[in-house]
Protein backbone atom coordinates (compact mmCIF):
# COMPACT_ATOMS: atom_id res chain seq x y z
CA UNK A 1 0.00 0.00 0.00
CA UNK A 2 1.37 3.40 -0.89
CA UNK A 3 1.87 5.95 1.86
CA UNK A 4 -1.04 8.07 2.94
CA UNK A 5 -0.60 11.70 2.00
CA UNK A 6 -1.47 14.69 4.11
CA UNK A 7 -3.74 16.21 1.48
CA UNK A 8 -6.17 14.93 -1.17
CA UNK A 9 -8.64 16.52 -3.55
CA UNK A 10 -11.26 13.96 -2.58
CA UNK A 11 -11.54 11.65 0.42
CA UNK A 12 -14.27 9.00 0.39
CA UNK A 13 -15.29 7.17 3.55
CA UNK A 14 -16.76 3.72 3.00
CA UNK A 15 -16.21 1.13 0.24
CA UNK A 16 -19.78 0.12 -0.49
CA UNK A 17 -21.39 0.83 -3.87
CA UNK A 18 -21.72 4.59 -3.26
CA UNK A 19 -18.16 5.03 -2.01
CA UNK A 20 -16.56 2.91 -4.72
CA UNK A 21 -18.53 4.62 -7.50
CA UNK A 22 -17.73 8.09 -6.16
CA UNK A 23 -14.02 7.34 -5.76
CA UNK A 24 -13.81 5.76 -9.23
CA UNK A 25 -15.33 8.77 -10.96
CA UNK A 26 -13.22 11.29 -9.02
CA UNK A 27 -9.98 9.39 -9.65
CA UNK A 28 -10.69 8.94 -13.35
CA UNK A 29 -11.15 12.71 -13.57
CA UNK A 30 -7.55 13.03 -12.32
CA UNK A 31 -8.48 14.27 -8.86
CA UNK A 32 -6.22 12.85 -6.15
CA UNK A 33 -8.60 10.48 -4.41
CA UNK A 34 -8.36 8.30 -1.32
CA UNK A 35 -10.95 5.86 0.00
CA UNK A 36 -10.86 4.80 3.66
CA UNK A 37 -12.83 1.71 4.63
CA UNK A 38 -13.14 -0.16 7.88
CA UNK A 39 -13.38 -3.62 6.33
CA UNK A 40 -10.53 -5.74 5.01
CA UNK A 41 -11.96 -5.93 1.46
CA UNK A 42 -14.13 -3.65 -0.66
CA UNK A 43 -17.90 -4.09 -1.08
CA UNK A 44 -19.42 -2.50 1.99
CA UNK A 45 -22.14 -4.61 3.59
CA UNK A 46 -24.32 -5.20 0.53
CA UNK A 47 -21.41 -6.49 -1.58
CA UNK A 48 -19.48 -7.78 1.39
CA UNK A 49 -16.63 -10.07 0.31
CA UNK A 50 -17.52 -9.71 -3.38
CA UNK A 51 -13.84 -9.87 -4.42
CA UNK A 52 -12.92 -12.78 -2.14
CA UNK A 53 -16.03 -14.82 -1.29
CA UNK A 54 -15.31 -18.57 -1.14
CA UNK A 55 -18.76 -19.28 -2.64
CA UNK A 56 -18.03 -20.48 -6.17
CA UNK A 57 -21.65 -21.24 -7.02
CA UNK A 58 -23.01 -17.85 -8.01
CA UNK A 59 -26.61 -18.93 -7.78
CA UNK A 60 -26.36 -19.05 -3.96
CA UNK A 61 -26.14 -15.30 -3.40
CA UNK A 62 -27.80 -14.34 -6.69
CA UNK A 63 -27.03 -12.01 -9.59
CA UNK A 64 -27.84 -8.82 -7.65
CA UNK A 65 -24.98 -9.57 -5.26
CA UNK A 66 -22.47 -10.33 -8.00
CA UNK A 67 -23.33 -7.04 -9.72
CA UNK A 68 -21.05 -5.56 -7.07
CA UNK A 69 -18.04 -7.25 -8.67
CA UNK A 70 -18.13 -4.85 -11.62
CA UNK A 71 -18.21 -1.81 -9.33
CA UNK A 72 -15.31 -3.23 -7.29
CA UNK A 73 -13.24 -3.94 -10.43
CA UNK A 74 -13.88 -0.47 -11.82
CA UNK A 75 -12.86 0.98 -8.49
CA UNK A 76 -9.65 -1.10 -8.39
CA UNK A 77 -8.74 0.10 -11.90
CA UNK A 78 -9.67 3.74 -11.30
CA UNK A 79 -6.42 4.91 -9.73
CA UNK A 80 -8.08 5.87 -6.44
CA UNK A 81 -5.94 5.03 -3.42
CA UNK A 82 -7.71 2.33 -1.41
CA UNK A 83 -6.99 2.07 2.30
CA UNK A 84 -8.73 -0.93 3.89
CA UNK A 85 -8.97 -1.61 7.64
CA UNK A 86 -8.95 2.14 8.21
CA UNK A 87 -11.33 3.50 10.83
CA UNK A 88 -12.31 7.14 10.40
CA UNK A 89 -12.94 8.45 13.90
CA UNK A 90 -13.28 12.15 13.25
CA UNK A 91 -14.16 14.61 10.53
CA UNK A 92 -14.18 18.36 11.05
CA UNK A 93 -16.24 20.93 9.10
CA UNK A 94 -12.87 22.05 7.67
CA UNK A 95 -12.59 18.51 6.26
CA UNK A 96 -9.71 17.27 8.37
CA UNK A 97 -10.07 13.52 8.80
CA UNK A 98 -8.77 11.55 11.77
CA UNK A 99 -8.17 7.97 10.68
CA UNK A 100 -6.82 4.98 12.57
CA UNK A 101 -4.84 2.41 10.61
CA UNK A 102 -3.09 -0.58 12.18
CA UNK A 103 -3.24 0.88 15.70
CA UNK A 104 -1.84 4.30 14.74
CA UNK A 105 -3.70 7.45 13.78
CA UNK A 106 -3.08 10.26 11.35
CA UNK A 107 -4.77 13.41 10.13
CA UNK A 108 -5.61 13.89 6.46
CA UNK A 109 -6.89 17.08 4.84
CA UNK A 110 -9.32 16.84 1.93
CA UNK A 111 -10.80 19.52 -0.33
CA UNK A 112 -13.95 17.42 -0.74
CA UNK A 113 -15.27 14.59 1.38
CA UNK A 114 -17.86 11.98 0.43
CA UNK A 115 -19.35 10.19 3.43
CA UNK A 116 -20.53 6.80 2.17
CA UNK A 117 -20.94 4.99 5.45
CA UNK A 118 -24.20 3.39 4.40
CA UNK A 119 -26.80 1.86 6.61
CA UNK A 120 -27.13 -0.38 9.62
CA UNK A 121 -29.98 -2.60 10.69
CA UNK A 122 -32.71 -0.87 12.65
CA UNK A 123 -32.55 -1.75 16.35
CA UNK A 124 -34.90 -4.64 17.14
CA UNK A 125 -35.29 -4.45 20.91
CA UNK A 126 -37.25 -7.52 22.00
CA UNK A 127 -36.86 -9.33 25.33
CA UNK A 128 -33.74 -11.49 25.13
CA UNK A 129 -32.22 -9.86 22.04
CA UNK A 130 -28.83 -9.76 23.78
CA UNK A 131 -28.65 -13.55 24.29
CA UNK A 132 -25.90 -15.38 22.41
CA UNK A 133 -27.52 -17.18 19.49
CA UNK A 134 -29.58 -14.11 18.61
CA UNK A 135 -28.07 -12.19 15.74
CA UNK A 136 -29.15 -9.78 13.05
CA UNK A 137 -30.16 -11.27 9.70
CA UNK A 138 -27.53 -9.00 8.17
CA UNK A 139 -24.91 -10.50 10.47
CA UNK A 140 -25.75 -14.02 9.33
CA UNK A 141 -25.71 -12.82 5.73
CA UNK A 142 -22.24 -11.32 6.24
CA UNK A 143 -20.90 -14.69 7.38
CA UNK A 144 -22.45 -16.35 4.33
CA UNK A 145 -21.07 -13.79 1.88
CA UNK A 146 -17.56 -13.49 3.25
CA UNK A 147 -16.89 -17.01 4.56
CA UNK A 148 -19.66 -19.26 3.23
CA UNK A 149 -20.65 -19.98 6.84
CA UNK A 150 -24.34 -20.82 7.45
CA UNK A 151 -26.49 -21.39 10.54
CA UNK A 152 -26.77 -24.98 11.72
CA UNK A 153 -29.48 -26.45 13.93
CA UNK A 154 -32.94 -24.99 14.38
CA UNK A 155 -32.97 -21.58 12.74
CA UNK A 156 -35.79 -19.05 12.86
CA UNK A 157 -35.87 -15.71 11.06
CA UNK A 158 -38.08 -13.06 12.62
CA UNK A 159 -39.14 -9.57 11.60
CA UNK A 160 -39.97 -7.97 8.29
CA UNK A 161 -38.45 -6.37 5.23
CA UNK A 162 -36.87 -7.46 1.94
CA UNK A 163 -33.55 -8.50 3.51
CA UNK A 164 -35.25 -11.09 5.73
CA UNK A 165 -36.66 -12.87 2.67
CA UNK A 166 -33.48 -12.48 0.67
CA UNK A 167 -31.48 -14.07 3.48
CA UNK A 168 -33.94 -16.98 3.75
CA UNK A 169 -33.61 -17.56 0.00
CA UNK A 170 -29.81 -17.40 0.11
CA UNK A 171 -29.59 -19.74 3.11
CA UNK A 172 -31.81 -22.28 1.33
CA UNK A 173 -29.62 -21.97 -1.77
CA UNK A 174 -26.56 -22.65 0.39
CA UNK A 175 -28.13 -25.85 1.72
CA UNK A 176 -28.96 -24.52 5.18
CA UNK A 177 -32.33 -25.16 6.74
CA UNK A 178 -34.68 -22.39 7.81
CA UNK A 179 -37.29 -23.77 10.21
CA UNK A 180 -39.67 -20.82 10.25
CA UNK A 181 -40.12 -17.17 9.41
CA UNK A 182 -42.01 -15.16 12.01
CA UNK A 183 -43.34 -12.29 9.92
CA UNK A 184 -44.00 -9.17 11.99
CA UNK A 185 -45.23 -7.06 9.05
CA UNK A 186 -48.27 -5.27 10.46
CA UNK A 187 -51.67 -5.52 8.82
CA UNK A 188 -52.17 -1.73 9.15
CA UNK A 189 -48.90 -1.11 7.31
CA UNK A 190 -49.94 -3.35 4.48
CA UNK A 191 -53.18 -1.42 4.15
CA UNK A 192 -51.38 1.92 4.27
CA UNK A 193 -49.05 0.81 1.49
CA UNK A 194 -51.87 0.16 -0.98
CA UNK A 195 -51.96 3.67 -2.54
CA UNK A 196 -48.27 3.26 -3.47
CA UNK A 197 -48.84 -0.10 -5.16
CA UNK A 198 -49.21 1.17 -8.76
CA UNK A 199 -45.80 2.88 -8.65
CA UNK A 200 -44.28 -0.22 -7.08
CA UNK A 201 -45.66 -2.42 -9.85
CA UNK A 202 -43.59 -0.36 -12.31
CA UNK A 203 -40.42 -0.64 -10.23
CA UNK A 204 -37.50 -2.97 -11.00
CA UNK A 205 -38.06 -4.88 -7.73
CA UNK A 206 -41.50 -6.39 -8.28
CA UNK A 207 -40.96 -9.62 -10.18
CA UNK A 208 -37.73 -10.50 -8.47
CA UNK A 209 -39.46 -9.98 -5.14
CA UNK A 210 -42.52 -12.03 -6.01
CA UNK A 211 -40.40 -14.91 -7.30
CA UNK A 212 -38.20 -14.87 -4.23
CA UNK A 213 -41.14 -14.84 -1.81
CA UNK A 214 -42.79 -17.70 -3.64
CA UNK A 215 -39.64 -19.84 -3.54
CA UNK A 216 -39.05 -19.22 0.15
CA UNK A 217 -42.66 -19.97 1.06
CA UNK A 218 -42.38 -23.30 -0.76
CA UNK A 219 -39.71 -24.49 1.69
CA UNK A 220 -40.27 -22.57 4.90
CA UNK A 221 -43.20 -22.37 7.26
CA UNK A 222 -44.20 -18.70 7.44
CA UNK A 223 -46.17 -17.44 10.42
CA UNK A 224 -47.82 -14.13 9.55
CA UNK A 225 -49.12 -11.26 11.70
CA UNK A 226 -46.71 -11.92 14.56
CA UNK A 227 -47.47 -9.28 17.19
CA UNK A 228 -44.87 -10.05 19.86
CA UNK A 229 -41.49 -11.75 20.06
CA UNK A 230 -39.33 -12.88 22.94
CA UNK A 231 -35.99 -14.69 22.85
CA UNK A 232 -35.72 -17.07 25.80
CA UNK A 233 -32.89 -19.09 27.25
CA UNK A 234 -30.27 -19.45 29.97
CA UNK A 235 -26.87 -18.20 28.81
CA UNK A 236 -27.92 -18.56 25.17
CA UNK A 237 -31.14 -18.56 23.19
CA UNK A 238 -33.13 -21.80 23.49
CA UNK A 239 -36.54 -20.77 22.22
CA UNK A 240 -38.51 -17.94 20.71
CA UNK A 241 -41.96 -17.10 22.06
CA UNK A 242 -44.39 -15.24 19.83
CA UNK A 243 -48.02 -14.31 19.57
CA UNK A 244 -49.73 -14.77 16.24
CA UNK A 245 -52.91 -13.08 15.13
CA UNK A 246 -55.98 -14.60 16.72
CA UNK A 247 -54.01 -16.68 19.23
CA UNK A 248 -54.57 -15.46 22.80
CA UNK A 249 -51.50 -17.13 24.31
CA UNK A 250 -47.89 -17.04 23.14
CA UNK A 251 -46.55 -20.01 21.24
CA UNK A 252 -42.98 -21.19 21.57
CA UNK A 253 -40.51 -22.59 19.07
CA UNK A 254 -37.22 -24.20 20.12
CA UNK A 255 -34.28 -22.50 18.36
CA UNK A 256 -30.52 -22.61 18.14
CA UNK A 257 -30.32 -19.45 16.02
CA UNK A 258 -32.72 -16.54 16.01
CA UNK A 259 -32.03 -14.03 13.23
CA UNK A 260 -33.73 -10.64 13.60
CA UNK A 261 -34.38 -7.93 11.04
CA UNK A 262 -36.75 -5.00 10.64
CA UNK A 263 -35.23 -2.87 7.94
CA UNK A 264 -32.16 -0.69 7.65
CA UNK A 265 -31.57 2.94 8.62
CA UNK A 266 -28.81 5.44 7.76
CA UNK A 267 -25.62 5.15 9.77
CA UNK A 268 -25.57 8.78 10.92
CA UNK A 269 -22.77 8.83 13.49
CA UNK A 270 -20.00 10.39 11.42
CA UNK A 271 -22.30 12.80 9.56
CA UNK A 272 -23.98 14.04 12.74
CA UNK A 273 -20.64 14.48 14.50
CA UNK A 274 -19.59 17.02 11.83
CA UNK A 275 -22.76 18.98 12.49
CA UNK A 276 -24.52 18.10 9.23
CA UNK A 277 -28.21 19.01 9.44
CA UNK A 278 -30.55 16.01 9.77
CA UNK A 279 -34.31 15.73 9.93
CA UNK A 280 -36.72 13.06 11.11
CA UNK A 281 -38.17 11.10 8.19
CA UNK A 282 -41.68 10.01 9.18
CA UNK A 283 -41.90 7.47 6.35
CA UNK A 284 -38.59 5.73 7.01
CA UNK A 285 -38.80 6.35 10.79
CA UNK A 286 -35.23 7.52 11.18
CA UNK A 287 -33.03 10.60 10.98
CA UNK A 288 -31.79 11.41 7.49
CA UNK A 289 -29.40 14.17 6.41
CA UNK A 290 -30.78 17.17 4.52
CA UNK A 291 -29.22 16.86 1.06
CA UNK A 292 -29.05 18.61 -2.31
CA UNK A 293 -29.86 16.44 -5.37
CA UNK A 294 -26.09 15.81 -5.60
CA UNK A 295 -25.78 14.66 -2.00
CA UNK A 296 -24.34 17.98 -0.81
CA UNK A 297 -24.87 18.62 2.91
CA UNK A 298 -25.26 21.70 5.09
CA UNK A 299 -21.45 21.65 5.55
CA UNK A 300 -19.65 23.01 2.45
CA UNK A 301 -17.42 20.48 0.71
CA UNK A 302 -18.95 17.47 2.48
CA UNK A 303 -21.29 15.11 0.60
CA UNK A 304 -23.25 12.07 1.67
CA UNK A 305 -23.80 9.34 -0.92
CA UNK A 306 -25.69 6.05 -0.71
CA UNK A 307 -27.99 4.74 1.99
CA UNK A 308 -26.39 7.03 4.59
CA UNK A 309 -28.41 9.77 2.91
CA UNK A 310 -31.72 7.90 3.28
CA UNK A 311 -32.48 4.31 2.33
CA UNK A 312 -32.81 3.72 -1.41
CA UNK A 313 -30.96 0.42 -1.95
CA UNK A 314 -27.68 -0.78 -3.43
CA UNK A 315 -28.24 0.03 -7.08
CA UNK A 316 -29.36 3.55 -6.29
CA UNK A 317 -26.40 3.91 -3.93
CA UNK A 318 -23.84 3.52 -6.72
CA UNK A 319 -25.62 6.18 -8.78
CA UNK A 320 -25.81 8.49 -5.81
CA UNK A 321 -22.04 8.09 -5.50
CA UNK A 322 -21.73 9.08 -9.14
CA UNK A 323 -23.90 12.15 -8.54
CA UNK A 324 -21.78 13.39 -5.63
CA UNK A 325 -18.51 12.80 -7.44
CA UNK A 326 -19.89 14.45 -10.59
CA UNK A 327 -20.71 17.57 -8.60
CA UNK A 328 -17.14 17.62 -7.25
CA UNK A 329 -15.55 16.93 -10.65
CA UNK A 330 -17.71 19.63 -12.20
CA UNK A 331 -15.23 22.25 -11.02
CA UNK A 332 -12.48 20.58 -13.11
CA UNK A 333 -14.18 19.00 -16.14
CA UNK A 334 -17.65 20.52 -16.45
CA UNK A 335 -18.66 18.57 -19.56
CA UNK A 336 -17.78 15.03 -18.50
CA UNK A 337 -19.35 15.55 -15.12
CA UNK A 338 -22.62 16.83 -16.52
CA UNK A 339 -22.95 13.74 -18.70
CA UNK A 340 -22.39 11.39 -15.77
CA UNK A 341 -24.82 13.31 -13.57
CA UNK A 342 -27.52 13.24 -16.23
CA UNK A 343 -27.27 9.46 -16.62
CA UNK A 344 -27.30 9.06 -12.85
CA UNK A 345 -30.38 11.21 -12.41
CA UNK A 346 -32.42 9.21 -14.94
CA UNK A 347 -31.40 5.90 -13.39
CA UNK A 348 -32.05 7.13 -9.87
CA UNK A 349 -35.62 8.04 -10.75
CA UNK A 350 -36.03 4.45 -11.98
CA UNK A 351 -34.84 2.96 -8.70
CA UNK A 352 -36.75 5.47 -6.57
CA UNK A 353 -39.96 4.10 -8.02
CA UNK A 354 -41.64 1.77 -5.58
CA UNK A 355 -39.57 2.86 -2.60
CA UNK A 356 -42.53 4.47 -0.86
CA UNK A 357 -44.48 1.24 -1.16
CA UNK A 358 -41.67 -0.72 0.48
CA UNK A 359 -41.29 1.90 3.24
CA UNK A 360 -45.02 1.81 3.99
CA UNK A 361 -45.50 -1.94 3.62
CA UNK A 362 -42.55 -2.87 5.84
CA UNK A 363 -43.03 -0.05 8.35
CA UNK A 364 -42.06 -1.71 11.64
CA UNK A 365 -44.89 -1.89 14.17
CA UNK A 366 -44.68 0.41 17.24
CA UNK A 367 -44.22 -2.41 19.77
CA UNK A 368 -41.07 -3.56 17.96
CA UNK A 369 -39.61 -0.04 17.89
CA UNK A 370 -40.64 1.09 21.37
CA UNK A 371 -40.36 -1.82 23.79
CA UNK A 372 -41.74 -1.95 27.32
CA UNK A 373 -40.76 -3.10 30.80
CA UNK A 374 -37.50 -4.93 31.36
CA UNK A 375 -36.56 -5.17 27.69
CA UNK A 376 -33.07 -3.77 27.18
CA UNK A 377 -32.95 -0.65 25.05
CA UNK A 378 -29.24 0.13 25.40
CA UNK A 379 -27.30 -3.10 24.96
CA UNK A 380 -23.97 -1.60 26.06
CA UNK A 381 -25.04 -0.06 29.36
CA UNK A 382 -27.95 -2.48 29.89
CA UNK A 383 -30.66 0.15 30.28
CA UNK A 384 -34.29 -1.00 30.11
CA UNK A 385 -37.28 0.57 28.40
CA UNK A 386 -38.93 1.14 31.79
CA UNK A 387 -35.89 3.07 33.03
CA UNK A 388 -36.08 5.37 30.01
CA UNK A 389 -39.85 5.85 30.46
CA UNK A 390 -39.50 6.53 34.21
CA UNK A 391 -36.74 9.05 33.56
CA UNK A 392 -38.90 10.97 31.09
CA UNK A 393 -41.53 11.12 33.85
CA UNK A 394 -38.91 12.74 36.10
CA UNK A 395 -38.69 15.57 33.58
CA UNK A 396 -35.82 14.42 31.38
CA UNK A 397 -36.69 15.94 27.98
CA UNK A 398 -34.20 14.42 25.53
CA UNK A 399 -31.55 11.82 24.69
CA UNK A 400 -28.60 13.94 25.83
CA UNK A 401 -30.06 14.46 29.28
CA UNK A 402 -30.92 10.75 29.33
CA UNK A 403 -27.19 10.05 29.10
CA UNK A 404 -26.58 11.94 32.35
CA UNK A 405 -29.39 10.11 34.13
CA UNK A 406 -28.84 6.58 32.85
CA UNK A 407 -25.64 6.41 30.77
CA UNK A 408 -27.74 5.01 27.91
CA UNK A 409 -25.98 5.60 24.60
CA UNK A 410 -22.62 6.06 26.35
CA UNK A 411 -21.20 2.57 25.80
CA UNK A 412 -18.81 1.60 23.02
CA UNK A 413 -21.49 1.47 20.29
CA UNK A 414 -22.13 5.19 20.90
CA UNK A 415 -25.88 4.96 20.51
CA UNK A 416 -25.87 3.11 17.19
CA UNK A 417 -28.02 0.31 18.62
CA UNK A 418 -30.29 2.42 20.88
CA UNK A 419 -30.45 5.94 19.44
CA UNK A 420 -33.67 5.55 17.46
CA UNK A 421 -35.37 3.59 20.24
CA UNK A 422 -34.54 6.20 22.88
CA UNK A 423 -35.67 9.10 20.66
CA UNK A 424 -38.96 7.41 19.79
CA UNK A 425 -39.66 6.37 23.40
CA UNK A 426 -39.05 9.91 24.69
CA UNK A 427 -41.17 11.40 21.90
CA UNK A 428 -44.05 9.08 22.65
CA UNK A 429 -43.88 9.66 26.41
CA UNK A 430 -43.74 13.43 25.95
CA UNK A 431 -46.35 13.48 23.18
CA UNK A 432 -44.06 15.35 20.79
CA UNK A 433 -42.45 14.47 17.48
CA UNK A 434 -39.09 12.66 17.22
CA UNK A 435 -37.90 15.71 15.25
CA UNK A 436 -38.42 17.85 18.36
CA UNK A 437 -36.71 15.32 20.63
CA UNK A 438 -33.72 14.94 18.34
CA UNK A 439 -30.91 12.39 18.41
CA UNK A 440 -27.98 11.94 20.80
CA UNK A 441 -25.41 14.66 20.25
CA UNK A 442 -22.61 12.75 18.59
CA UNK A 443 -19.03 13.83 18.96
CA UNK A 444 -15.66 12.61 17.75
CA UNK A 445 -14.10 10.15 18.18
CA UNK A 446 -17.05 8.37 16.57
CA UNK A 447 -15.24 5.06 17.00
CA UNK A 448 -13.21 4.31 20.14
CA UNK A 449 -9.46 4.90 19.88
CA UNK A 450 -6.90 4.77 22.66
CA UNK A 451 -5.62 7.89 24.42
CA UNK A 452 -2.16 6.75 23.30
CA UNK A 453 -3.22 6.99 19.68
CA UNK A 454 -4.52 10.52 20.21
CA UNK A 455 -1.36 11.56 22.06
CA UNK A 456 0.87 10.39 19.21
CA UNK A 457 -0.85 12.64 16.66
CA UNK A 458 1.27 15.52 15.36
CA UNK A 459 0.66 18.68 17.38
CA UNK A 460 1.12 22.28 16.38
CA UNK A 461 2.61 24.96 18.66
CA UNK A 462 -0.76 26.28 19.77
CA UNK A 463 -1.92 22.84 20.88
CA UNK A 464 1.27 22.24 22.88
CA UNK A 465 1.10 25.68 24.54
CA UNK A 466 -2.51 25.09 25.48
CA UNK A 467 -1.55 22.27 27.85
CA UNK A 468 2.11 22.87 28.80
CA UNK A 469 2.89 25.22 31.67
CA UNK A 470 6.09 27.14 31.06
CA UNK B 1 -24.55 -22.68 15.87
CA UNK B 2 -22.98 -22.43 12.46
CA UNK B 3 -21.19 -24.63 9.96
CA UNK B 4 -18.68 -24.07 7.21
CA UNK B 5 -19.34 -24.72 3.52
CA UNK B 6 -18.54 -28.21 2.29
CA UNK B 7 -16.08 -26.83 -0.20
CA UNK B 8 -13.71 -24.04 0.71
CA UNK B 9 -10.52 -23.54 -1.26
CA UNK B 10 -9.12 -20.94 1.13
CA UNK B 11 -6.00 -21.77 3.15
CA UNK B 12 -6.35 -22.99 6.73
CA UNK B 13 -5.29 -20.55 9.46
CA UNK B 14 -4.72 -21.78 13.01
CA UNK B 15 -5.69 -19.59 15.94
CA UNK B 16 -6.45 -20.22 19.61
CA UNK B 17 -9.45 -19.17 21.68
CA UNK B 18 -8.87 -19.20 25.46
CA UNK B 19 -5.96 -21.55 24.77
CA UNK B 20 -7.91 -24.04 22.65
CA UNK B 21 -6.73 -24.58 19.07
CA UNK B 22 -9.21 -23.65 16.32
CA UNK B 23 -9.04 -23.92 12.57
CA UNK B 24 -10.12 -20.90 10.56
CA UNK B 25 -9.82 -19.97 6.90
CA UNK B 26 -7.91 -17.15 5.33
CA UNK B 27 -10.24 -14.20 4.93
CA UNK B 28 -12.42 -15.10 7.94
CA UNK B 29 -12.99 -12.41 10.51
CA UNK B 30 -12.09 -13.52 14.03
CA UNK B 31 -15.79 -13.32 14.96
CA UNK B 32 -16.85 -15.56 12.06
CA UNK B 33 -14.07 -18.04 12.89
CA UNK B 34 -15.21 -18.25 16.53
CA UNK B 35 -18.86 -18.76 15.60
CA UNK B 36 -18.00 -21.39 12.97
CA UNK B 37 -15.95 -23.24 15.60
CA UNK B 38 -18.93 -23.41 17.93
CA UNK B 39 -17.87 -20.70 20.38
CA UNK B 40 -21.09 -19.62 22.13
CA UNK B 41 -19.96 -16.38 23.72
CA UNK B 42 -16.90 -14.16 23.33
CA UNK B 43 -17.27 -11.61 26.11
CA UNK B 44 -19.09 -10.75 29.30
CA UNK B 45 -20.56 -7.29 29.87
CA UNK B 46 -18.97 -4.80 32.28
CA UNK B 47 -22.39 -3.98 33.78
CA UNK B 48 -23.98 -7.34 34.69
CA UNK B 49 -21.44 -9.90 33.55
CA UNK B 50 -23.92 -11.34 31.03
CA UNK B 51 -22.44 -13.41 28.20
CA UNK B 52 -22.58 -11.88 24.72
CA UNK B 53 -21.78 -13.06 21.21
CA UNK B 54 -21.24 -11.26 17.90
CA UNK B 55 -24.53 -9.63 16.92
CA UNK B 56 -24.14 -7.33 13.89
CA UNK B 57 -20.92 -8.60 12.23
CA UNK B 58 -20.36 -5.16 10.68
CA UNK B 59 -18.56 -3.17 13.34
CA UNK B 60 -21.43 -1.26 14.94
CA UNK B 61 -22.66 -3.24 17.98
CA UNK B 62 -19.42 -3.94 19.89
CA UNK B 63 -20.79 -7.21 21.26
CA UNK B 64 -17.95 -9.12 19.59
CA UNK B 65 -15.23 -7.50 21.70
CA UNK B 66 -12.36 -9.88 22.55
CA UNK B 67 -8.73 -9.81 23.63
CA UNK B 68 -6.41 -10.41 20.65
CA UNK B 69 -2.73 -11.17 21.30
CA UNK B 70 -3.03 -9.53 24.71
CA UNK B 71 -4.80 -6.37 23.51
CA UNK B 72 -8.37 -5.92 24.75
CA UNK B 73 -11.46 -4.22 23.27
CA UNK B 74 -10.82 -5.55 19.77
CA UNK B 75 -13.89 -5.76 17.51
CA UNK B 76 -13.45 -9.34 16.37
CA UNK B 77 -15.76 -8.86 13.37
CA UNK B 78 -13.33 -6.28 11.93
CA UNK B 79 -10.10 -8.24 12.43
CA UNK B 80 -9.10 -10.91 9.90
CA UNK B 81 -7.60 -14.11 11.36
CA UNK B 82 -3.83 -14.49 11.25
CA UNK B 83 -1.78 -17.66 11.80
CA UNK B 84 -0.95 -18.11 15.49
CA UNK B 85 -3.33 -15.42 16.72
CA UNK B 86 -4.26 -15.83 20.41
CA UNK B 87 -7.85 -14.78 21.05
CA UNK B 88 -9.33 -14.65 24.52
CA UNK B 89 -12.71 -13.95 26.06
CA UNK B 90 -12.99 -10.37 27.18
CA UNK B 91 -14.39 -10.31 30.71
CA UNK B 92 -16.05 -7.00 31.47
CA UNK B 93 -14.03 -3.87 30.79
CA UNK B 94 -10.70 -3.91 29.04
CA UNK B 95 -7.89 -4.08 31.56
CA UNK B 96 -5.49 -1.15 31.56
CA UNK B 97 -2.21 -2.01 29.94
CA UNK B 98 -3.89 -4.80 28.00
Amino acid sequence: MSAIREQYDVAVIGAGPAGMAAASLAARAQLSTVLFDEQAAPGGQIYRGVTQSPLRDRSILGADYWAGEKIAHEFAASGAQYVPRATVWSLTPEREIGVSIGGGSQLVQATHVVIATGALERPFPIPGWTLPGVMTAGGAQTMLKSSGIVPEGRTVLAGSGPLLWLLAWQLLNAGASVDAILDTTARESRARARPHLPAFLLSPYVWKGVKLLREVKKHVSVIADVASLEARGEGRVQSVAYTAAGAPTPLELPVDNLLLHQGVVPNVNLAMSVGIEHRWDGDQLCFVPVLTPFGGTSVPGIYIAGDGGGIAGAQAAAWRGVMSAADIVHTVHPQAATRAAKAARTTLAHFARGRRFLDAYYRPAPQFRMPAGETLVCRCEEITAQQVIDTVALGCPGPNQMKSFLRCGMGPCQGRLCGLTVTELIARERGVSPQEVGHYRLRPPVKPITVGELAELPKDDAAVKAVVRI
Amino acid sequence: MFRRPREDARAIVRITFDGLALEAREGDSVAAALLAAGVASCRTTPVSGAPRAPYCMMGVCFDCLVVIDGVGNKQSCLVPVREGMAVETQRGKRELGA
